[in-house]
């Protein structure tokens, strides 16, 4: 076969193989009673009966000592900003226009912070040390879900010391 | 038997525990690995500072969430750094992991657990997706249809139906050889009684080397070898009918040397059990060798968790003192694609 005859083969760089699965999530105990709480408003986190850190969202073990969780505890709805990032990128299923809000809040009387969305307030504001509380959904519309808490807004209190929340960041 | 396959240093089973597939199904992924592990570590006496490594046996699409066993390891007490490592496949390869890693001789013990929850609405699918992604995968096989093809090359090569439903009857999913042959294909030749029952599941173990082995356990099991050979990932240029990585671990890891008292086979679809035993056998297991006391994995099975169960229940007949020379197998990928042999011995 001549050069001139020869079929033109591009090569397969890419193919398409789509997969959809379908799955039934389990929450287990500890994330059952935390969901059951935001279907209440109210935020339930656990204590580590060996170190005495309060998780919440309640953890199945406790990561530093490996035991079940102890006592229920029912947190409060403010906290403090500790570390956040300001998404600009517009994404798939994606529920706020850009640009908002992601932060690690940390509630009074938690050891760990609890990953959500600020609201209420120009994003160039926020910043780490920043005091705010969970603005709920209404009643009516509280599910299981921590979308319950529709975000966290700026309560206007005075910023609390980076030395204070330092080693939860 | 191979001198790469056997202990170096004496290395033994010391502790193993499942979780019953009803206590499983009521557990998320930590709450489940806390309690197997404390189970066979502070439950069996072993101090946990004493564990050196730690690796893990699971895959993140059976419960369709990424990286959920970096999630699950919080239930093994982790954040005091760990040595740590994982295996995205059967528990069973988690355990040859750390017992190469206990050869080294510097450590006393590892702790290996597996973990399955199926969450997903159609297991057969998912398993598919451990199938080359180019040529097969995109036919949209399943799980069962690849156990079918080989059940099919099994007949054609020989084997009965009457095979088939005797081992149904021997893992108690049919009442008699004649019930099963009277139940209807459902995915021809197989029939419900071939099928594998998926239920939640984990496990967890711990292996000790010498003296601290048997500072913890009246009974150890030891590993007197280990070997794991795999097949092609084609199907296509597999002869479905016959298991040769199976055998050749059997070989590599000296089933034939000594009698057997008992075996535990790790076969997903009841005809890979008969394939599994004939490999056995080929490569020169003899003895009373009881077959799959224990049901088998196949009446409750949990997938990845499966074949460290049934080595674990192959090292539980040596702990309680029923046998004194035991073999386990597991196997992983479409039609017994990759086998793992452990042979475990009791001694003085």
């Amino acid at each position: 076969m001549s050069e001139a005859t020869k079929p033109v083969v591009k090569d397969v760089t890419t193919m398409a193989a789509p997969v959809s699965l379908k799955y039934r999530a389990r929450a287990g105990k500890d994330l059952s009673r935390f969901l059951r709480g935001m279907k209440e408003r109210r935020i339930v986190g656990r204590v580590c009966p060996s170190c005495n850190y309060v998780y919440v969202p309640p953890r199945g073990a406790c990561p530093t000592c490996g035991c079940p969780m102890g006592e229920e505890r029912v947190l409060p709805e403010t906290g403090t900003i500790t570390t956040f990032c300001i998404v600009n990128i517009p994404f798939e299923g994606q529920k706020l226009k850009p640009p908002y809000v992601c932060a690690s809040v940390l509630l009074d009387g938690a050891d760990v912070a609890l990953f959500h969305l600020v609201g209420g307030c120009d994003v160039n504001e926020v910043r780490m040390g920043m005091r705010v509380r969970a603005e709920w959904v209404d009643e009516a519309d509280a599910e299981l879900s921590l979308e319950t808490i529709r975000y966290f807004v700026p309560t206007g209190e005075p910023d609390r010391p980076l030395a204070q929340i330092r080693e939860h960041i | 038997m191979s001198a790469f396959n056997t202990s170096r240093e004496e290395i033994a089973i010391v502790s193993f525990v499942e979780l019953s597939p009803a206590e499983a199904s009521q557990l998320d992924e930590i709450e489940t690995i806390q309690t197997i592990v404390s189970r066979a570590t502070d439950g069996a006496g072993i101090a946990r500072d004493r564990i050196g490594f730690t690796v893990s046996g699971s895959c993140d699409m059976l419960v369709g969430r990424p990286f959920s066993w970096i999630m699950a390891m919080d239930g093994a007490g982790v954040s005091k750094p760990i040595e740590e490592s994982h295996v995205e496949m059967d528990g069973a390869w988690a355990l040859y992991e750390a017992w190469v890693r206990l050869q080294h001789g510097d450590i006393d013990a590892a702790l290996i657990y597996s973990f399955g929850a199926n969450a997903a609405e159609d297991l057969m699918q998912v398993l598919a997706l451990q199938l080359d992604p180019y040529y097969l995968a995109p036919t949209g096989i399943n799980a069962a249809e690849v156990a079918a093809l080989q059940a099919s090359a099994m007949l054609a090569a020989g084997a009965t139906e009457r095979q088939f439903a005797e081992v149904a009857v021997r893992a108690g999913l049919a009442s008699s050889v004649e019930a099963a042959l009277a139940e209807p294909y459902t995915n021809r030749p197989l029939r419900a009684s071939d099928l594998p029952r998926f239920s939640d599941g984990a496990v967890a173990m711990v292996i000790a080397r010498g003296d601290y082995a048997r500072s913890v356990c009246a009974r150890p099991a030891w590993i007197q070898s280990m070997a794991h050979i795999a097949d092609s990932h084609s199907l296509g240029v597999r002869d479905l009918s016959k298991a040769p990585s199976l055998e050749k671990a059997a070989r590599l890891a000296g089933v034939g040397e000594k009698p057997t008292d008992l075996v535990e086979v790790h076969a997903p679809f009841g005809p890979q059990e008969v394939l599994a035993i004939e490999a056995l056998r080929a490569a020169g297991l003899h003895g009373t060798a009881a077959l799959n006391p224990s049901g088998g994995t196949r009446a409750a099975q949990s997938v990845m968790v499966a074949g460290l169960a049934a080595i674990g229940r192959a090292a539980t007949a040596i702990h309680r003192g029923e046998a004194s020379r035991t073999v386990g197998h597991a196997s992983s990928g479409p039609a017994l694609q990759h086998n793992l042999i452990a042979v475990l011995e009791e001694r003085s």
